[in-house]
C-alpha cells in the first residue's frame, strides 16, 4: 500500500484535477447505485406508492415545487429523483455487464486470432473489419429491431458491437509478444499452449484494455440510452436514464421540461465522470506519451 | 587562457546552466558550462550520449522546451547576449546567423512537404530575394553540397532520398543562408560508415568556402579529431578539460578523456591496449558531491570523493578538471 | 493505380455482399412481416395466399436467392405501409438526410481543427483545458437529449426557432435543398448543431493529439532552427502532419453522423431517411429496412475508399497499391 501511495501513479493522480473529479463522479454513482432504494421512500416500480395528486410537480426551487419531489415528478406522481435512482442501476447494469462480456469474448477471440493464425485469425479478423466500418450505434439498431426489446437483448446487442476492438487490441499485442524471445523459448520447452497464453501472453496483453473497458461503459451506457430513446432497448417495466428521457420527451413541449432533462443530467454526469478517468488511465498507462 | 578570444570570439558561453525539472528529479544536463568560439574555428563537443552535449546546442538556439529551461548564464554572440534575448531576435539569429544539422537526417525533414519548399523557406525567411531568385539560390547550394539534376531534385520529397542524401540537403539547408556558425549534432552517428567520411569532408569544405565556425557535438573522437581546431570535453554536464586539438588528443592531461582516446580503435599503434573506460554515466538526477567521474576513475583518491575539481591551467595550454591530472606520456 | 482500383472494387463488393447475408438473416429471424400485408380479420387460407405471394414458403437458401437477385436487378421490393417501392421512398428522403450531415460535418470541421490545434498546441494553458473539458463533455452527452434541451430553450421557451419540420426548399437540379431559404437554414441549424457535438468532440481530440504527437518530431525542432515563426511551424509544418490520422477517422465519423441521423431526425422530425427507418422499424416494414441498410452499406464503402484515396493525396509517402 506505501508503494502505491508513493508511486508516480498515485502522484500523478493526487496532481490530475480531471482523474479526481473523475472518479468522485464514479464513486458517487456506484454509491447511488448500491444505496439508491435506501435513498428515497418512493419505489417507482411500486404503483401503490404513487399518487396522481402528485403529478408533474416542478422542482423544489419553482412555483408549485414539492419538498418531498426536489427533482419535480412526472406524468404518474413519481418522483424523477428516485425514478433517476432506479434507473441509474439498470443503465450502469448494463454497461458494466455488457462491457465484460465484450472485453471477455474478445480477448479470447483475439487471443486466438493472434495465437493460432491462420484461417482462424482472418475469419476474425475480417468479421471485425466488415463491423468496424459501420457505426456501433446503427449495428446495435439493426439488432434490436430484429429481437425486439428487453434488458437481456440490449445486453447481447451491446456485447455484438463491443467484442471488436478487444479482439484487435490482444490480436496486435498477441502477435508482438509471441515474438519475444521467452515465449519462442518456453513453445520449444514444450510448454502447453494454455500454459503459455495464461503465463506469459494474457498478463502482458491486459494493461491496454483496462482504459478500453473503462471508456466502453461510458459508451455503452450512451448507446443503450440511445436505443431505449428510440423505443428499442430496454421496456418500459424496467426504464433507464434513457427512457426517462424519452418519456419525458412526450411532455416537453407543454414545458414540462424537469421529467427529462434530470435523467439526461445523470447521464452525462457519469459519462463524464468515466471518460475523464479513462483519459487520465491512458495518459498514465501509455508510456509512449511520457 | 585561450588566446585572446575575448577580441576575435564569435561566440562566448559562460556558465551555462541548463536543468530539466522531471518528476523524478532536477536533471542538470548541462551544469556550468563555459567555451569560446572564434570565426572560422571548429570546435568539438565531446562525451558519452547523455553527457548534455545535444542540451548545449539546443540552448544556444534557445530551442530548449518545457520541461528544460536555461537556469542561468551568457551565451554571447558577438557580444549580445542570446539567454536574455527575446523570441524575435532569437528567431532573426536562428537559420541567419546560427544554424543546426541534426542527428537523424530520416526525421529532421518534414516528410509532407518537398525538399525544395524546405529550403525556399529559409530564404524566404531570411533574404528579400525574390521567387525565381530563391529558386536558383536553392539550385545551386543543392549542387554544391553534390546533389545532381538539383533542378529536378527540388520538386521530390524526404522520402524519395537515401539517408546520406538527405543529410546533404540538411546540410544545404542549413548553408543557405550564410549562418556564421553551424552547431552539428552528431550529424553522421545515423549514417553508412561509408557515407559518413563523404559527409564530414562536406561539411568541412563548406565551411571553409564561406567562413564559418562549426560546433561539432559527437561521441566520436576520431571524427573530432579530423575536423576540429580545439576540442571540448563534457561529462556530467560539465567541462572536464578542453584545449587544442592536437595536444588534447596526443596528451590528455584528464583520465576521462585519455579514457576516450584508449576506446578508440586504430588511433594509436598500441592496438592491444584498446580498452574501455569501465562503468557508465551516473545518474544524472543525484550526482554525489565531489568529482563526478571519481567511480569510474582508476586515479581516484579520497579527495575527489570530497573536492569537485575546478578547471585549472595544465601542460600545454589544455585546461582540465582533476585533483591528480596525467602528466604528457603518462598512461591510466 | 489500375490494379489497385480493381482491388478495392471486388473488396467493395465482397463486404456488400456479406452485409447482404446478414441483413437477410437477420430479417428473416424478425417477426413474421406477412401480417404486415394481410387485413387483421385474414382467413387463414389468405394468410397462405399472402406468404406465397412474399415466397415466404420457401427454404432460407432459395429466399437468399431470390433476395440476392431482385437486388442486383434493382428490384428492392414494395413498403408494406406505403405500397411504394421502397428504394424511391428512401431516396425520396435522402436528400434531407445529406444535408443535414453535410451541414453538421462542416460545422464540426469548422469549429473542431482550430480548437484542437490550439489545444495541442498550448496544452498546458488555461484556454486549452477548458476547450478539452468542454470536449469530453461534448463525447459523454447523449445527442438526443440534447436536441431535446435546444428544443425546450429554443422552440418551446424562447421560441426563436421551430421545433421540428424540414421549412421551405427550393428545386436545384432536380433536389429539394433547405439550404438556399432564409427558412430552410431556420430549421435546419438546430438538428445540425445537435448532431454535429458528437463529431466535433472526436475530431478535436482527434486534431489535439495529432498536434502534440507532431510537436515531438524532430522535423518540427529543425524548422524553428531554421527561424521559422512558432505560428509558421504550427500550420506549415504540423498542421498537415497532424490531419493525417484526422483524415482517417473522417469517413467512420461520417458514417457515424448518417447513423445518429437517426435519433436526430426522429426528435426534429426531419423528413430524411433516418426517419423513415426508426419508422419503418416500429412497423416492420421490413423492404424499407433492408434498403436502407443496403444503402447505407455502400455510401459507408464507398466514404471509405474515397478517404483511402484523399489519404495518398495528402502524404506522399503513400502509394496505392
Amino acid at each position: 500500500m506505501t508503494t502505491f501511495l508513493n508511486s508516480e501513479f498515485f502522484h500523478n493522480y493526487t496532481r490530475s484535477s480531471s482523474a479526481i473529479i473523475g472518479s468522485t463522479l464514479m464513486a458517487l454513482f456506484a454509491f447511488a447505485v448500491i444505496a439508491g432504494p435506501f435513498l428515497v421512500a418512493q419505489n417507482p416500480y411500486d404503483i401503490a406508492s404513487l399518487d396522481l395528486m402528485d403529478s408533474y410537480k416542478p422542482p423544489v426551487w419553482l412555483d408549485g415545487g414539492d419538498p418531498r419531489f426536489w427533482l419535480g415528478t412526472d406524468g404518474q406522481g413519481r418522483d424523477v429523483w428516485a425514478s433517476i435512482l432506479y434507473g441509474a442501476r439498470i443503465s450502469v447494469f448494463i454497461g458494466l455487464v455488457a462491457m465484460i462480456a465484450s472485453c471477455v469474448i474478445g480477448t479470447l477471440l483475439g487471443l486466438i486470432a493472434g495465437f493460432y493464425g491462420g484461417i482462424v485469425d482472418s475469419v476474425i479478423m475480417r468479421i471485425a473489419d466488415v463491423q468496424l466500418s459501420f457505426p456501433s450505434i446503427l449495428i446495435a439498431l439493426f439488432l434490436m429491431s430484429a429481437v425486439g426489446t428487453g434488458v437481456d437483448k440490449v445486453l447481447i446487442a451491446l456485447t455484438a458491437v463491443g467484442w471488436v476492438v478487444y479482439a484487435r487490441t490482444v490480436r496486435g499485442s498477441t502477435l508482438s509478444e509471441i515474438e519475444k524471445e521467452y515465449v519462442q523459448a518456453a513453445r520449444v520447452a514444450g510448454l502447453p499452449n494454455h500454459k503459455i497464453i495464461r503465463k506469459h501472453v494474457l498478463p502482458n496483453v491486459l494493461t491496454p484494455l483496462i482504459v478500453i473497458a473503462t471508456i466502453q461503459v461510458g459508451t455503452f451506457v450512451l448507446i443503450e440510452a440511445s436505443l431505449s430513446f428510440l423505443g428499442v432497448g430496454v421496456p418500459i417495466t424496467q426504464p433507464s436514464l434513457g427512457l426517462l428521457i424519452k418519456n419525458g420527451f412526450d411532455v416537453l413541449f407543454s414545458g414540462l421540461w424537469w421529467t427529462s432533462v434530470f435523467p439526461g443530467v445523470a447521464i452525462m454526469m457519469l459519462v463524464f465522470g468515466i471518460n475523464l478517468f479513462g483519459d487520465f488511465l491512458r495518459d498514465e498507462l501509455n508510456p509512449r506519451l511520457k | 587562457m585561450m588566446k585572446d578570444a575575448a577580441n576575435t570570439a564569435l561566440l562566448t558561453v559562460r556558465n551555462l546552466r541548463t536543468y530539466f525539472h522531471t518528476f523524478s528529479g532536477t536533471v542538470r544536463a548541462v551544469d556550468g558550462v563555459s567555451f569560446e568560439i572564434g570565426q572560422g574555428e571548429v570546435m568539438g563537443l565531446v562525451g558519452e550520449s547523455g553527457g548534455g552535449k545535444s542540451v548545449v546546442g539546443f540552448s544556444i538556439l534557445g530551442l530548449i522546451d518545457s520541461p528544460g529551461k536555461i537556469e542561468g548564464g551568457e551565451i554571447l554572440l558577438e557580444g549580445r547576449d542570446l539567454v536574455t534575448a527575446g523570441e524575435d531576435h532569437l528567431r532573426h539569429v536562428r537559420g541567419r546567423e546560427i544554424s543546426m544539422v541534426f542527428q537523424d537526417p530520416m526525421t529532421s525533414l518534414n516528410p509532407l512537404h518537398t525538399v525544395g519548399r524546405q529550403m525556399d523557406e529559409v530564404l524566404r525567411l531570411h533574404s528579400d530575394l525574390r521567387a525565381d531568385a530563391r529558386h536558383k539560390a536553392c539550385v545551386d547550394m543543392l549542387e554544391s553540397v553534390g546533389i545532381s539534376r538539383a533542378a529536378e531534385r527540388l520538386k521530390a520529397y524526404p522520402h524519395q532520398f537515401s539517408g546520406g542524401m538527405r543529410q546533404r540537403v540538411v546540410i544545404a539547408i542549413a548553408m543557405l543562408a550564410n549562418p556564421k556558425l553551424i552547431i552539428a549534432d552528431e550529424p553522421t552517428t545515423a549514417l553508412d560508415v561509408t557515407i559518413q567520411s563523404q559527409i564530414l569532408k562536406l561539411m568541412r569544405a563548406q565551411i571553409a568556402d564561406k567562413g564559418a565556425s562549426m560546433i561539432l557535438i559527437t561521441h566520436d573522437l576520431a571524427v573530432v579529431s579530423e575536423m576540429a581546431d580545439h576540442i571540448t570535453v563534457l561529462y556530467c554536464g560539465n567541462v572536464v578539460e578542453r584545449g587544442a586539438t592536437r595536444d588534447l588528443i596526443e596528451t590528455p592531461a584528464h583520465p576521462y578523456t585519455r579514457g576516450l582516446i584508449d576506446s578508440i580503435p586504430d588511433t594509436s599503434e598500441r592496438l592491444d591496449r584498446l580498452s574501455q573506460i569501465p562503468g557508465s554515466v551516473p545518474d544524472i538526477r543525484n550526482l554525489p558531491q565531489g568529482c563526478n567521474f571519481r567511480d569510474r576513475c582508476p586515479r581516484a583518491q579520497a579527495l575527489c570523493a570530497q573536492k569537485e575539481p575546478p578547471l585549472t591551467p595544465q601542460h600545454n595550454g589544455l585546461m582540465a578538471a582533476c585533483h591528480f591530472p596525467l602528466h604528457p606520456g603518462e598512461r591510466l | 493505380m489500375f490494379g489497385y482500383l480493381i482491388k478495392r472494387l471486388i473488396q467493395m463488393l465482397l463486404v456488400l455482399w456479406v452485409v447482404s447475408v446478414i441483413v437477410f438473416l437477420m430479417m428473416s429471424f424478425t417477426g413474421d412481416p406477412v401480417f404486415m400485408v394481410v387485413p387483421i380479420d385474414a382467413t387463414d387460407a389468405e394468410i397462405a395466399q399472402a406468404r406465397r405471394l412474399l415466397g415466404l414458403d420457401q427454404s432460407l437458401l432459395v429466399q437468399y436467392w431470390k433476395f440476392l437477385t431482385s437486388l442486383l436487378q434493382g428490384d428492392f421490393g414494395r413498403s408494406y405501409v406505403f405500397r411504394q417501392p421502397a428504394m424511391t421512398l428512401i431516396l425520396e428522403r435522402m436528400p434531407a438526410t445529406v444535408e443535414m450531415v453535410l451541414v453538421a460535418m462542416a460545422l464540426a470541421v469548422v469549429v473542431a481543427i482550430p480548437l484542437g490545434v490550439y489545444a495541442g498546441a498550448n496544452p498546458n494553458s488555461r484556454l486549452s483545458r477548458i476547450i478539452m473539458a468542454s470536449s469530453l463533455l461534448g463525447i459523454s452527452l447523449p445527442g438526443f437529449w440534447v436536441g431535446m434541451v435546444l428544443i425546450y430553450l429554443f422552440a418551446v421557451h424562447w421560441g426563436v426557432f421551430p421545433s421540428s419540420g424540414r421549412g421551405d426548399t427550393a428545386e436545384i437540379f432536380g433536389l429539394r435543398v433547405s439550404l438556399l431559404t432564409r427558412d430552410g437554414w431556420h430549421h435546419i441549424a438546430l438538428p445540425a448543431i445537435t448532431l454535429s457535438l458528437g463529431t466535433m468532440a472526436i475530431l478535436l481530440r482527434m486534431t489535439r493529439a495529432g498536434m502534440m504527437e507532431v510537436s515531438r518530431q524532430d522535423y518540427m525542432k529543425f524548422a524553428r532552427a531554421k527561424g521559422a515563426t512558432r505560428r509558421d511551424v504550427l500550420y506549415k509544418h504540423g498542421l498537415k502532419n497532424a490531419l493525417i490520422p484526422v483524415v482517417t477517422i473522417f469517413g467512420l465519423q461520417l458514417g457515424d453522423l448518417i447513423a445518429f441521423a437517426t435519433i436526430t431526425e426522429t426528435i426534429f422530425s426531419w423528413p430524411g431517411m433516418g426517419k423513415l427507418l426508426i419508422d419503418s422499424i416500429y412497423r416492420a416494414d421490413r423492404p424499407v429496412i433492408v434498403v436502407y441498410l443496403m444503402l447505407v452499406a455502400l455510401i459507408f464503402v464507398v466514404i471509405n475508399f474515397l478517404v483511402d484515396i484523399v489519404y495518398t493525396l495528402i502524404d506522399p509517402r503513400i502509394t496505392l497499391k
